[in-house]
């Protein structure tokens, strides 16, 4: 589904991603989790097309389609969802309308009638409630005021409703609570399916306690440094990073 | 040393002594404009003396006035002697046909979703075809006939009803107020009249779009709307399509008095040709709006969405003189290219317990400057004034402006007044969240800019509403980038 080959990336001349490969497949969940500024962001930034990276060097192949020519909403409609890692607030547009004129424009986009506003209202609040996010939030302005646990907890919301095709977390588990993080975990948890490829960026591995994944990687110093199965997030959580990014140096 | 005033007063009380030479049969008078012109106006539109009187005392005022400068606006100067002050529309002017029209205008009503006729009318092309509106206001003049409400050009005022048109016009907005204001006091060519009697809540929403078709001497309006006591009102003026006009300068003025417990709401959605992408060939529009609470307990609102002409000057205004009083101004006002708007409103607090509420929302793209220039004044007996500002600027792009320029004179302690700005920047940050979601830039600055204009879109009309969410959302199309 997704293919990265020698991905090498720059932000104002300072390379960030220094040569990434990576391969996932539908149906699979992976998880890149690595120390802070080593580039994940970055990593997911350029996936979903942000301006101001610098693509200098690698292929990024995704259902067929070379994403580098694809604006950040043709990849949206494309399928690809990245849940960030700070929701930005959008003061004075309702929460709801945002979600239902997003889903709106990607179905248009695909060709596919828009959605019946009812049905969709009922199909929000019961997701809602599934991931205990108060129905009041709905009704208020994109993230304005949210807590940063509420503002994540949208973030997998809107991801239930839009149903992407490659979901990209990141950093999702950040600032939740145990109870929160569960929830959080339980949403992504039903949105796994043989047609969906899901990344999860993370920093601790307690999130891979709750979402098993496929595979995970370390991304360090711009590369993956290693890649695993799920064994390899616990001896990560022992070890640290230090040593991998001392054998990257080396 | 005599005083100014007795020149003043010499000037406006000296006969006229010249001759009378002006062709009155003719549709435009040449440019310029001295006692002759204003002497033709007033036959032309076959005015009692008393309204010529009027006429003649505003143009002595207006001789000894100069322009205002303190506003932040840049024009080249205006030639008033270069101006022709009447001219009844005559077919062959103007453009043959669509094809002789700027073409964004025209893409900006296919946008807009404006049938042929009216884009033809309102791009000031010759229509033989006539409106379906004129229908529609035949029907409406019945429904407020029965109601006792009186709705109707202000020329027909002065001929059917000049007790009330020599109490009120002038009253709230005398001559001597501004030299834009006497300028129009002199030469106004029409507007609308709107009486409600006592107790009367005006049946339906009143709006100027059924009189378009008489409404394309619009360079000098005039307007007054007075509210009886316990009567209601609510006016909506202008049009979401941009009106293009062969006159450069518009100097209206409208008036509006409310007596015991009576309320008036006045929305208008401004739209005038704002000039091409340089600039060339904008409205300049200089308005006096001004509101009396007269009465006790009586309510004025102004709610405004200003998005065209090249240069906008415009204070609509409340004197809250009846005690519990309440004044309300809701403005959104977008200047994108090279427009320029100073605007705002001012609260002058004269009655006890008289409040005011001020919500001011100013969006600049491109290169456009948006002014909030805003007088909150609470007099010496005005005990227990309330007011409360909300003044929030949204820049798109580096190369716009917003400035705040507050003004707040407070001679009774009692009073509160509060005074709350901001100014944000649609961020990268939002435009890339909402892209990622799916939505198109231009979806998503509309959005953004709909959300920060929600506390002004909800005062106005439902239907308004919605047009001019549409019309921020076309004016906006290709200034981001
Ligand atoms: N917009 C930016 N401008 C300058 N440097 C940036 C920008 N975004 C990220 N960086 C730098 O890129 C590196 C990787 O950042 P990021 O991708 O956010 O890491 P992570 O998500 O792994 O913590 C850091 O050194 C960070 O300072
Ligand atoms: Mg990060």
């Amino acid at each position: 589904m997704l293919s990265i080959e020698g991905l090498r990336v720059e932000v104002e001349g300072k390379e960030i991603l220094k040569g990434l490969d990576l391969e996932v497949n539908a149906g699979e969940v992976h998880a890149i989790m690595g120390p802070n500024g080593s580039g994940k962001s970055t990593l997911a930034h350029v996936l979903a097309g942000r301006e101001g990276y610098q693509i200098s060097g690698g292929k990024l192949r995704y259902l067929g389609l070379d994403l580098q020519e694809l604006e950040i909403e043709e990849r949206a409609h494309a399928g690809i969802f990245l849940a960030m890692q700070y929701p930005v607030e959008l003061p004075g547009v309702n929460n709801m309308i945002f979600l239902r004129e997003a889903l709106n424009a990607i179905r248009r986009a695909r060709g596919e009638p828009e959605i019946d506003a009812l049905g969709f209202m009922k199909q929000v609040r019961d997701k809602a409630r599934e991931l205990n996010l108060d129905e009041k939030l709905l009704k208020r302005s994109v993230n304005a005021g949210f807590s940063g646990g509420e503002k994540k907890r949208n973030e997998v919301l809107q991801m239930a409703m839009l149903a992407p095709k490659l979901a990209i977390l990141d950093e999702t588990d950040s600032g939740l609570d145990i109870d929160a993080l569960r929830i959080v975990a339980d949403g992504v948890n039903l949105l796994r399916s043989p047609e969906r490829a899901l990344i999860l960026v993370t920093h601790y591995q307690r999130l891979l306690d709750y979402i098993q994944p496929d595979r995970v990687h370390v991304l360090a110093a711009g590369r993956i440094v290693r890649s695993g199965g799920r064994e390899l997030a616990l001896e990560l959580e022992e070890k640290g990073y230090g040593w991998l990014s001392e054998e990257a140096a080396a | 040393m005599a005083s100014p005033d007795a020149g003043v007063d010499r000037l406006i009380q000296a006969e006229y002594q010249q001759g009378f030479v002006t062709d009155i049969e003719s549709d435009t008078l040449p440019p310029g404009l001295d006692e002759d012109v204003i002497r033709a106006i007033s036959l032309r539109k076959q005015e009692p003396d008393w309204m010529l009187q009027k006429r003649l005392e505003a143009y002595r005022r207006w001789l000894l006035m100069s322009e205002p400068q303190w506003a932040s606006l840049h024009h080249p100067p205006i030639d008033f002697q270069a101006i022709s002050y009447f001219s009844s529309p005559k077919k062959g002017e103007g453009p043959k046909s669509l094809d002789e029209v700027d073409p964004e205008l025209l893409a900006t009503y296919e946008k807009l979703g404006i049938p042929l006729d009216e884009q033809k009318a309102l791009a000031g092309v010759a229509v033989d075809a006539v409106f379906d509106s004129v229908s529609v206001a035949t029907t409406f003049r019945q429904t407020l006939a029965e109601a006792g409400v009186i709705f109707c050009a202000m020329s027909e005022a002065v001929r059917e009803y000049p007790e009330l048109i020599q109490r009120y016009l002038g009253s709230v907005v005398p001559p001597q107020d501004n030299f834009f204001a006497a300028l129009n006091g002199a030469v106004f060519s029409d507007g609308t009249f709107v009486y409600v009697p006592k107790g009367v809540r005006c049946p339906m929403e009143l709006s100027t779009y059924f009189r378009i078709n008489e409404a394309n001497t619009g360079q000098f309006e005039r307007t007054l709307i007075v509210a009886e006591e316990g009567s209601q009102v609510s006016y909506l003026e202008g049009c979401t399509a941009p009106m293009r006009d062969e006159n450069q300068l518009h100097a209206a003025v409208v008036e509006l008095v409310a007596l015991d417990d009576a309320t008036i709401k006045y929305s208008t959605v401004q739209n005038w040709y704002p000039g091409d992408s340089q600039g060339r060939g904008g409205i300049y529009n200089f308005v006096t709006k001004r509101g009396d609470c007269r009465g006790a307990r009586s309510r004025i609102s102004w709610t405004q969405v200003e998005t065209g002409s090249a240069i906008t000057w415009k204070y609509p205004s409340c004197i809250l003189r009846g005690r519990d009083s309440v004044g309300e101004f809701y403005s959104v006002a977008l200047t994108k290219g090279r427009q320029q708007a100073d605007t705002g409103t001012k609260m002058i607090h004269i009655g006890e317990n008289t409040r005011s509420t001020i919500v001011s929302k100013g969006i600049s793209a491109m290169e456009g400057s948006n002014a909030y220039r805003g007088l909150v004044r609470i007099a010496g007996k005005a005990e227990n004034a309330r007011n409360h500002t909300q003044c929030d600027s949204l820049l798109i792009g580096d190369r716009c402006a917003a400035h705040t320029f507050p003004y707040i004179e407070v001679k009774n302690p009692t009073a509160q007044v509060e005074h709350e700005a901001t100014t944000s920047k649609v961020s990268e940050d939002q435009l890339f969240y909402c892209r990622q979601r799916g939505l198109s830039q231009e979806d998503a600055v509309s959005m953004i800019i709909n959300g920060f204009c929600k506390e002004v879109f909800k005062e106005l009309p439902m239907e308004f509403a919605v047009e001019a969410q549409k019309l921020l959302a076309v004016s906006l199309e290709g200034a981001v980038g």
